[in-house]
């Protein structure tokens, strides 16, 4: 039975004709009626992107972020019926875009846009009691052994163009402030009791959050990031990581690894 | 029909097994805030549940507030019930998830396909209605109601095309299933509107044909205007304007047949102020009391009720 099959591709193809078997009660071409069908699915793919990417089609201008969502929607259909996620790949699209090409830092406009939905999205952890991180900063011995998870909503987008400061003008209702984009710059998306928050990250902090949620240890972690950055803080990443809540919990390297993120 | 005339007048005290007789609207995240703050004496709500199968955040954190104040129905798009292909095994449990952490007092689903292999099309699409697929959408409702262990609702379809290689009517079919596999009936009388303009039906007379004591649930919604090749008027199913009048007097006509069900109003697109749709719920609450005066009223009338 292939009725879905034609219906489906048709819908998802402009090119291809109407499928077969369509019958209208007034006699009228069936294919004007089956368009609807084609519009609706379109449509809302298209719609679903642009809730996700507001940034991404201002950058670009309604116009050309449709198209280029059409585009996508064709070629990269949903493949659940969890519509919240729907264009997680959209950035890697974007990359291989032609026509985006001319804004290079789009793509990972897109990236921050889409960590923001899925930090939204993103399990309900508590974080840490006091009395569990004051008992493993007691203990000196295991303090560099300890490996902290971070809270599931915790995303770190570091690019070459600067991200966050495009991100954050088309925050406010007031004048663009002049922004060069040609800055590299890494953002933190998390979720804030109910609401998501992006920060600017230094390049240091950005590989310490990225190398703890890998399950590096806390010593490793500061490595890594005192390598990209020598100016690295420790003191002041981990203020940022407690400040916000965003510490799950702590392993220490004698234990198994419970908590990977 | 068993004589219940006080199951009738029942509102906010519902059991928990079934919807209100009362007006609902569906549960917007722009309204989630303003719902809480205000507590509106409103009959329930309802939410898609896909929508709800995320991990966490403002959702379910909404959501559980909510359910802990109203009644809820909880409704899917994306089952694809009417797909040629088995239902999705993990679609299904993600759906009991969510059915296990609300607790809905009704579950519903369309007769309708959106899934195509691995491909989601994120629309409801039309079915031919014949032998064949009747036994697949019994299949997949008897699987459904198996894995989840109760009672779903079905609802008929806005369509805007017809199949040469169907056999029976829409309301025949939708009669058998609901025969076949015990389901109930959503009953979108804003749907039954739209398809009966699109395919030259006489509404009342689809109302009439359907399994209407099985009704467990009404839909009312707004519609959009287009054109057809022809020229002719093409009606959309598009949630995103108030109810046409024409649908208020089916509605009415469909209470006088059904009695009091509960009702709701869906809106998905466009989405007004919480007030507009508060209001919008007010009118067919308003029905809906009329409704139950009507029935009580043919209750004195009747000897044979009133001694059944």
């Amino acid at each position: 039975m292939n009725t879905q099959s034609a219906f489906a591709q048709a819908l998802l193809n402009p090119d291809l004709p109407c499928p077969s078997g369509l019958i209208t009660r007034n006699g009228s071409d069936p294919a004007t009626r089956f368009s609807v069908y084609r519009n609706n699915v379109m449509v809302s793919l298209i719609d679903a992107l642009a809730d996700t990417y507001p940034v991404v089609q201002t950058l670009v201008g309604e116009d050309f972020f449709r198209a280029m969502a059409k585009v996508f929607a064709q070629t990269k259909p949903p493949r659940t019926a969890v519509m919240a996620y729907y264009g997680r790949d959209f950035a890697a699209f974007i990359d291989a875009f032609a026509p985006a090409a001319s804004v290079p830092y789009l793509a990972d406009v897109a990236r921050l846009e889409m960590a923001r939905v899925m930090a939204y999205h993103a399990a309900d952890v508590e974080p840490v009691t006091t009395e569990v991180l004051h008992a493993a900063l007691a203990d000196p011995a295991q303090l560099l052994s300890l490996r902290l998870v971070l809270h599931p909503s915790v995303h770190v987008i570091t690019s070459t163009f600067s991200v966050f400061s495009i991100w954050a003008a088309h925050q406010t209702e007031t004048s663009l402030p002049c922004v060069d984009p040609d800055v590299a710059q890494a953002a933190l998306v998390f979720r804030n009791a109910l609401a998501v928050d992006a920060l600017e990250l230094g390049a240091g902090s950005a590989a310490f959050i990225g190398a703890l949620q890998t399950g590096q240890t806390l010593l490793d972690a500061a490595g890594a990031a005192s390598q990209l950055e020598p100016e690295f803080d420790l003191a002041s990443a981990l203020a940022l990581l407690l400040r916000w809540q965003l510490i799950t919990h702590l392993t220490t390297g004698n234990q198994d690894h419970e908590h990977t993120p | 029909m068993s004589n219940r005339p006080n199951a009738l007048m029942q509102t906010g005290a519902a059991p928990s097994h079934t919807l209100p007789t009362r007006a609902g609207v569906g549960l917007k995240p722009e309204h989630f805030q303003e719902i809480l703050a205000t507590q509106p004496d409103i009959g329930f709500f309802e939410v898609h549940a896909e929508n709800y199968m995320v991990a966490g955040g403002p959702f379910h954190h909404y959501l559980t507030r909510i359910r802990e104040r109203y009644a809820l129905s909880i409704h899917g798009v994306g089952l694809s019930i009417g797909a040629d292909a088995p239902l999705d095994l993990d679609h299904l449990n993600a759906l009991q998830r969510v059915l296990d952490r609300y607790q809905p007092q009704s579950f519903s689903e369309h007769l309708a396909w959106s899934t195509h292999g691995p491909t989601f099309l994120n629309d409801l699409l039309p079915l031919p209605y014949n032998t064949a697929t009747l036994q697949r959408v019994c299949d997949h409702i008897d699987q459904v109601q198996t894995h989840l262990g109760r009672r779903m609702l079905l609802e008929n379809p806005a369509t805007y095309v017809e199949f040469a290689a169907s056999t029976w009517s829409e309301a025949t079919f939708l009669s058998e299933v609901v025969r076949r596999t015990g389901c109930g009936l959503l009953l979108d009388v804003n749907n039954v509107f739209v398809s009966s303009v699109n395919h030259q039906r006489d509404a009342q007379a689809v109302i009439r044909a359907l399994p209407l004591a099985q009704v467990g649930e009404i839909h009312l919604a707004g519609f959009a205007r287009a054109q057809d090749g022809h020229g002719d008027l093409l009606l959309i199913d598009s949630h995103g304007a108030p109810v046409a009048q024409a649908v208020w007097e089916l509605y009415a006509i469909t209470l006088g047949l059904t009695g009091p069900v509960a009702t709701l109003l869906e809106r998905d697109n466009d989405i007004p102020a919480w007030p507009v749709l508060l209001a919008e719920a007010c009118l067919a609450e308003k029905q809906l009391c009329e409704a139950t005066g009507q029935r009580q009223k043919n209750r004195q009338r009747s000897p044979e009720e009133v001694h059944a």
